[in-house]
């Protein structure tokens, strides 16, 4: 699948010529490095394994800096397969710029979301809570009847309860791009993203 | 704001809309498109409120249309904006005048009027800068001769 790693930036507005407003998320993606090719011989299966954002040699580990010295590449901090990438004539050291999209093509975006902590079922799985009025007390949030006590005198596996939320990875699909600013390896893209401004994202190629 | 949303943003945002204030009397010249057919349409009122910067400025006129109260928000950057006249400059002590809602006849559309020194947009950015280098020196005397007096 054709992709390319990126940072959120942050989101904005875009006017169309009509007036209309487009809310967009804008996303510095590329350049990737190619800093390896996966083979069905080799390895198993068909990938390219791409580098993203500079960092200092300083903060790299030595079998790291190594590779990257070899394949003649920066320091690199994130590394990510892309699997059945169409090679083409890619090679080690090669780069992948964001030019990979146009305008108007359909895309998926795949990032981290935003820790939310320990939360309620309310929060977390949209329950309803209790009722306000009717001399209920310290039910507004609550979950409810977790199992019977008769039948099935248990409580079922995959319940939804309370609990850690966000920090998962989601992926969106059928976001629009709008615009590509080659120069400064800008993407714009119609709608929300996952993740925190300067999350990791992997925007896919439908 | 990120320097890199700035890079997309630049393009979009307007500098031929003059400045006007909270309180002012404006008339927006708004394109309608009807099918295939565009026309202008003014709205004139006054300015209620302005909110948010950048690309996501907008501001809020309300006028009194047959007896009617009616609110609209442009965004100040919409390419639906043909252009935006001043008519009066109202001097007001809020930034925003929600206070018009409760009034009722004349004081639901009159506003003290100030008077203030009309600018032109495309000189707006010659006049900014020349007063700017002008206040400047001055400053730096008054602080040169505070300290002078301090040391006498």
């Amino acid at each position: 699948m054709t992709g390319i790693l990126g940072k959120k930036i942050g989101m904005t507005t875009v006017f169309q010529p009509d007036g209309n407003v487009v809310p967009c998320t804008v996303i510095e993606a590329g350049p990737c490095y190619v800093t390896q090719i996966r083979t069905k011989e080799r390895d198993g299966y068909e990938a390219v394994q791409f580098g993203f954002e500079e960092k200092r040699e300083k903060n790299t580990t030595k079998p790291l800096a190594g590779k990257f010295k070899k394949i003649k590449t920066p320091m690199l901090r994130h590394l990510k397969e892309f699997r059945d990438f169409p090679v083409g004539d890619l090679k080690e050291g090669d780069t992948v710029n964001v030019d990979l999209f146009k305008e108007g093509d359909t895309v998926k975006v795949t990032g981290v979301s935003k820790g939310k902590g320990f939360q309620g079922v309310v929060k977390r799985h949209g329950f309803g809570g209790g009722q306000r009025t009717h001399g209920q007390s310290d039910r507004q949030r609550a979950p409810g009847s977790i199992g019977g006590s008769s039948y099935p005198s248990r409580v079922f596996k995959g319940q939804r309860m309370a609990g850690r939320m966000g920090n998962d990875t989601i992926s969106v699909r059928n976001l629009k791009v709008i615009k590509i600013f080659n120069d400064s390896n800008l993407i714009l893209i119609k709608g929300a993203v996952p993740g925190a401004i300067s999350g990791i994202v992997e925007i896919y190629k439908k | 704001m990120n320097k890199k949303i700035n890079l997309v943003t630049a393009g979009q945002i307007r500098n031929d809309i003059p400045e006007f204030h909270v309180g002012d009397t404006i008339n927006v010249s708004v394109t309608v498109i009807e099918g295939d057919k565009e026309r202008v349409q003014i709205f004139k009122g006054i300015v209620m409120g302005i909110k948010g910067t950048g690309i996501n400025k907008t501001f809020r006129v309300r006028k009194i249309s047959n007896g009617v109260g009616v609110e609209r928000i442009f965004p100040i950057n919409s390419p639906r904006i043909a252009k935006i006249e001043i008519v009066k400059h109202g001097s007001v002590r809020r930034a925003k005048l929600y206070y018009l809602r409760g009034l009722t006849g004349k004081a639901a559309t009159k506003i003290k009027e100030k008077k203030r020194v009309v600018k032109v947009p495309e000189a707006v950015v010659a006049e900014k800068e020349a007063p700017v280098k002008e206040t400047q020196p001055e400053v730096e005397a008054t602080a040169e001769t505070n300290k002078e007096e301090l040391v006498s």
